[in-house]
Order: structure tokens, then C-alpha cells, then sequence
């Protein structure tokens, strides 16, 4: 019992950090429409860039927020450069554009980092918190980054002018355009939204997986799982799916097919709810009429 | 075909021939390589190219074909020329299975669904349970073929003229079956799929049955790189593999047969100048031009070639 409380809870934690990365994924679609590929390699970028803040001798939390703010920008300048000329594209050359980001992100950091294991910090204490013995500190922190970051993006869409700019912009870009909201703009924010947020999932793994150019692959396949279970457009089903997501991974790989076959969780999962149910526990049911 | 066509074609094939006689042995292992990537590429524009089905793991039906070479001809002793069939008609089945649940996908969940293939195909490759077939990491090598019948060939000339046969043959099929009737539907299903259902096309036939032959392609494909390399190890089937046939395919010409070679010659070779620059050169030079071909050469080498072709012939005709 100790065993399978102490795998669901690290589940719990490694959902956190699925769940970061699926809601980036999520903005994105809500957004254009478009799955991000390269959504992991991203992130994986900007946790270098941490590491070389961090390396270089700042704290962690600078370090950190200058990495976020970098990753926004990254995220905005590659919506004006890159996809705005393909937004209308048919769906085969966005795909492949996003493979090539994919692709040019990962080498480029081979290039400039090499291929080498690092090691990333983790901002929080090496030893539990709280007296108990089932998580390490950092799988809580993980959470708790995880629902503030959640907790945030709520507030900014709810509340503030800008977030309800942006949602009508998602919803319905012809009526946003008429009330004078600058679409294209709206849509640059989500991505540099969804980078920086995808940059904190990044953060959050790397202490977990450490760092290398491909420590994203498995990471980013757990949070396409964890946003179609939740319903790809839907960013509360993407929390919810990436805790379940990372529960479901844990468990099923600790205690019924082996760790081995772990990244078999998501391909069954993937495949799974894109046939059975598309539109997963939350999302819309998409009707297109012939 | 017309004359000229002919021509050219025969002028090819006839090159392809002379070439290993011409070259360097490594060198002429490159080429077959090309060769195997070609038929490779031809599996996956069959699919994405004229079906315009989205597949971003194709490297999985690559490393089925290879896996089931290396396990028949180390475990079972089946000669190598006997193993394409069996690679192919699996990958054939494969491919049909996969392309069942594909159906209710479109666009962009498809794409999603073969990436994750893609992804978690070398960890099932790894599978403990399967490691008395597969060698698990290890993964299994196999001897190089001999020429047959006291040829004077050297192993790697023979291995290139082996390939080349098969990779004619696959060629022509490709040719007599796109040009046709099936051709037609398979485009027709992915420029207005509604459109072609009510022309009385069966999309769901036709769309599982161009993935089985693609997958049946690109897995024959696997079976000559195996014999080809000697090698098979699950970590050289990752999804890396599956992007590489993705450039070979935007680079070489969508919904083009001779996209295929053009796109096999680009993945080749450009990686091998790149390499000296850096480790990681070659693969930011395939980023780079995946981007650079979807806003400038859409339709890659092949559609740029039959454009200037049809340009000068043009200005001809002004004269």
C-alpha cells in the first residue's frame, strides 16, 4: 500500500509538470488551431537558458524569471516570424513547419550546449517537507509552481481587459477585429504565453529527467496524451488530464507493464481517445457540417 | 510516357548501372542507401503526398521491415532475398491495421497519432519480452550477401544492382498504380474527400489500403537497409527517422514518384557535408530548408524542375 500511495503521489507530481506543458499546448490550439510540435523543444531551450543564468551565478528565482520573460518572447517573435505567413496553410505544411522548429531547436542547443547530460538545480530543499516520507520537496514544489501557474492564467483570462481580449480573439476573430482588438497581436501573446508557461514545465522536469537536447521527447508526448484526455481545447481538462496522465504513466509502469513499456502509456492513450472519444472528458464536441 | 520521358528514363537507369563501377566502394554504398531511401520516401508520398494522410512515424514501419529481415535471417536462416516478401507483406498488414483507427482522423490528430508511434516505437522495440527475437538494446547483426552465381562483383557492388532491381520494381508498381484508377481516387480523397465519396469512391477502403502500401513500401524499404547496414538496433529506429523521411519527401517533391530519388539524394548526402561542420549541423540544415521549402518550393525539387522545364519549353515554342 505504502508503495502505491507513494506512486500515485509521484505521479501527482510528475501530472504537474505533464499538465504545465499540455496547457501550453492547449493555449496554442484554442489560439490557431495548431498542435505545437515543437512545444517540448521550446521549453527545453529556455531550461538552458536557465542553466546558463544559474551557471553563470545568479539565484534561482532571477534566473527564473528572466527565463520565463525570455520564453514569451521567444514565443511572440516566433508567431510573427514563422507562422503568421502560414496561418491559412493547408494542414500538412504547418506540420511540417513545426517539425522544422522541432528539429532546428534541438540542434541548435546540441550546438551550443552539446550532447552531454547536465545537471539541473532544484529550488527547493533536498530534504521532505512537511515530516512525511512519501514525496521529495521538489515533487511538491513541482505541484505547487504548477497549480500557481494554473491559478495565474485563470485570473489574467477572467479578470484583466487583456485576457478577455484574448479569449474573444480565439473565439471569434472577425467580431474581436470589429471592436477593435488586434488579432494577430492577441494570438503572438498566447504563444508567448504558452512558451513561457511550457518553459516552466521545462524548469520543473529538468532536476527529474536532467538536461539534454532530447530530454523532452517522452515529456512532451505525456502532455499531447495529458491535453486530448482532457479535451484539446479546454485548459482546465489539460491540468486534469496531465495529473491523470502522470498517475496513470506511474502506476500502470510500476505496477502492471513495467517501466520499460511506459511510453506505450501515452501511444495507447493518444490513439485511444483520438478514436473513441476525440473530444476527450472536457472538450467540445466538434460537428462540421458537409 | 512520352518519348522524350523515355529517354531520360533510360539514360537513368542506364548511369545507375554504370555508377558502381565508377566509384569508390563506400561510395557506392551510399547510393544504395539512396536507393533504399528512395523507396522509403515513394512509400511515404504514397501516403501523405498523394493521400494526403499525415504521418510523422513512418521510421516505425522502416524498423518493422529491417526488425523482421534480421530476425528471419539470424533466427530462422532465411536467405536475405527471401526476407523483402515477408518484411513486406507484414508491414503491408501493419500498415492496414495502423490505417483502420486512422480513419477517423484528420489532418492534424493523424499526424499527432503517428508521431506518438513514432516516439515510443524504440522503447517497444526494447521490450524485454520480445528480446529473444530482437536482441532488446543490442539489437542483431547479420552477415553481408555474397554475389550469387560467381559474379564478378565485389559485396558492395552486388548489394548495389540487388537494390536497384527492387527499387525498379517498386518504382514501375508505384507508377502503374498512381497513374490510374487508384491514383486518381487516392488524390481525389485528398483534395475533396466528400466530393469523391459521392463520385463513389470508397474513402474507407481507399485510405486503409494507401496506408498498408505505404507502409508495405517503407517497410521493404527497412528490409534492404537492414541487409544493407548488417545492423539493427532499436535506438537507430527513433523518431528522428520518421522526420528525416519527412524532409526527404517536402525537400524532394510532394505527390511526385521522381520527388522520391531527389528527396533520397538530399538526405544522403547533405547530412555527410554538414557533418563536418558540427554534430548538429545536419539536422539544423534540414530544419532550416522543412521551413525554407514550405514558403519558397512548396511543391520541392520535383515541382521546381517541372516548372522550369515547362518554361523553357515554352520559350521555345515562341522561337
Amino acid at each position: 500500500m505504502d508503495a502505491f500511495i507513494h506512486q500515485v503521489l509521484a505521479g501527482l507530481a510528475t501530472g504537474g509538470i505533464y499538465a504545465s506543458l499540455a496547457l501550453a499546448l492547449v493555449m496554442i490550439y484554442k489560439a490557431t488551431n495548431h498542435l505545437n510540435f515543437a512545444q517540448g523543444e521550446m521549453a527545453m531551450f529556455s531550461t538552458y537558458l536557465a542553466w546558463t543564468m544559474v551557471n553563470a551565478g545568479m539565484g534561482y528565482w532571477p534566473a527564473f524569471l528572466l527565463t520565463v520573460l525570455l520564453a514569451f518572447v521567444l514565443g511572440v517573435v516566433i508567431e510573427r516570424v514563422i507562422i503568421r505567413p502560414i496561418e491559412n496553410a493547408p494542414v500538412l505544411a504547418v506540420v511540417v513547419v513545426f517539425i522544422g522548429l522541432l528539429v532546428i531547436f534541438n540542434s541548435v542547443t546540441g550546438w551550443i550546449y552539446t550532447y552531454t547530460i547536465k545537471t539541473f538545480p532544484s529550488p527547493f530543499p533536498k530534504e521532505p517537507l512537511f515530516g512525511q516520507k512519501y514525496m521529495s520537496s521538489h515533487e511538491i514544489g513541482a505541484i505547487g509552481v504548477t497549480l500557481v501557474v494554473v491559478l495565474l492564467l485563470y485570473a489574467f483570462f477572467r479578470f484583466t481587459p487583456l485576457g478577455l481580449a484574448m479569449r474573444a480573439a480565439a473565439q471569434n476573430p472577425e467580431s474581436a477585429r470589429l471592436v477593435g482588438i488586434r488579432v494577430g497581436w492577441m494570438l503572438a501573446l498566447g504563444w508567448g504565453l504558452a512558451a513561457a508557461i511550457g518553459g516552466v514545465g521545462g524548469m520543473m522536469v529538468a532536476p527529474i529527467v536532467y538536461l539534454d537536447p532530447n530530454m523532452m521527447g517522452g515529456v512532451l508526448l505525456y502532455a499531447f496524451a495529458a491535453a486530448l484526455v482532457g479535451g484539446i481545447d479546454n485548459p482546465g481538462g489539460a491540468v486534469f488530464g496531465g495529473f491523470l496522465v502522470g498517475v496513470l504513466e506511474n502506476v500502470l509502469g510500476a505496477f502492471v507493464i513495467g517501466n520499460e513499456l511506459k511510453l506505450a502509456v501515452a501511444l495507447v492513450l493518444i490513439i485511444g481517445v483520438l478514436v473513441v472519444r476525440p473530444s476527450g472528458f472536457f472538450g467540445k464536441v466538434l460537428v462540421t457540417r458537409v | 510516357m512520352s518519348r522524350r520521358q523515355l529517354i531520360v528514363l533510360v539514360v537513368v537507369i542506364a548511369a545507375a548501372c554504370a555508377l558502381p563501377f565508377l566509384v569508390s566502394n563506400y561510395r557506392t554504398f551510399q547510393f544504395t542507401l539512396v536507393l533504399i531511401y528512395s523507396v522509403a520516401l515513394l512509400g511515404l508520398n504514397i501516403l501523405t503526398g498523394f493521400n494526403g494522410q499525415i504521418s510523422l512515424g513512418h521510421g516505425a514501419f522502416y524498423a518493422i521491415g529491417a526488425y523482421c529481415t534480421a530476425v528471419l535471417m539470424d533466427k530462422f536462416g532465411v536467405p536475405y532475398w527471401a526476407t523483402l516478401p515477408v518484411a513486406g507483406a507484414v508491414c503491408l498488414v501493419a500498415g492496414f491495421l495502423f490505417g483502420l483507427p486512422a480513419l477517423r482522423l484528420e489532418g492534424l490528430y493523424l499526424a499527432l497519432a503517428t508521431f506518438a508511434l513514432g516516439v515510443s516505437l524504440p522503447q517497444l522495440l526494447k521490450y524485454h519480452q520480445f528480446e529473444k527475437w530482437t536482441g532488446g538494446v543490442q539489437g542483431i547483426v547479420i552477415p553481408k550477401p555474397e554475389a550469387p552465381f560467381g559474379l564478378p562483383l565485389k559485396p558492395d557492388q552486388w548489394l548495389y544492382f540487388f537494390t536497384l532491381a527492387v527499387t525498379l520494381v517498386m518504382f514501375a508498381l508505384a507508377w502503374n498504380l498512381l497513374r490510374g484508377r487508384v491514383g486518381r481516387a487516392l488524390v481525389a480523397i485528398r483534395d475533396q474527400h466528400v466530393a469523391a465519396e459521392a463520385m463513389g469512391v470508397n474513402n474507407a477502403i481507399y485510405k486503409s489500403l494507401a496506408f498498408g502500401v505505404s507502409a508495405m513500401y517503407t517497410g521493404i524499404a527497412g528490409a534492404l537497409g537492414a541487409i544493407a547496414v548488417q545492423f539493427v538496433a532499436p535506438d537507430s529506429f527513433n523518431i528522428f527517422l520518421s522526420i528525416v523521411f519527412l524532409v526527404g519527401i517536402v525537400i524532394g517533391g510532394l505527390a511526385s514518384i521522381s520527388g522520391a530519388i531527389y528527396g533520397a539524394l538530399f538526405i544522403q548526402f547533405v547530412p555527410n557535408i554538414a557533418d563536418e561542420i558540427s554534430k548538429a549541423a545536419p539536422w539544423a540544415i534540414f530544419g532550416i530548408f522543412l521551413i525554407g521549402f514550405v514558403y519558397l518550393m512548396p511543391l520541392g525539387v520535383a515541382g521546381a524542375l517541372r516548372m522550369a522545364v515547362a518554361r523553357l519549353g515554352r520559350k521555345r515554342h515562341n522561337f
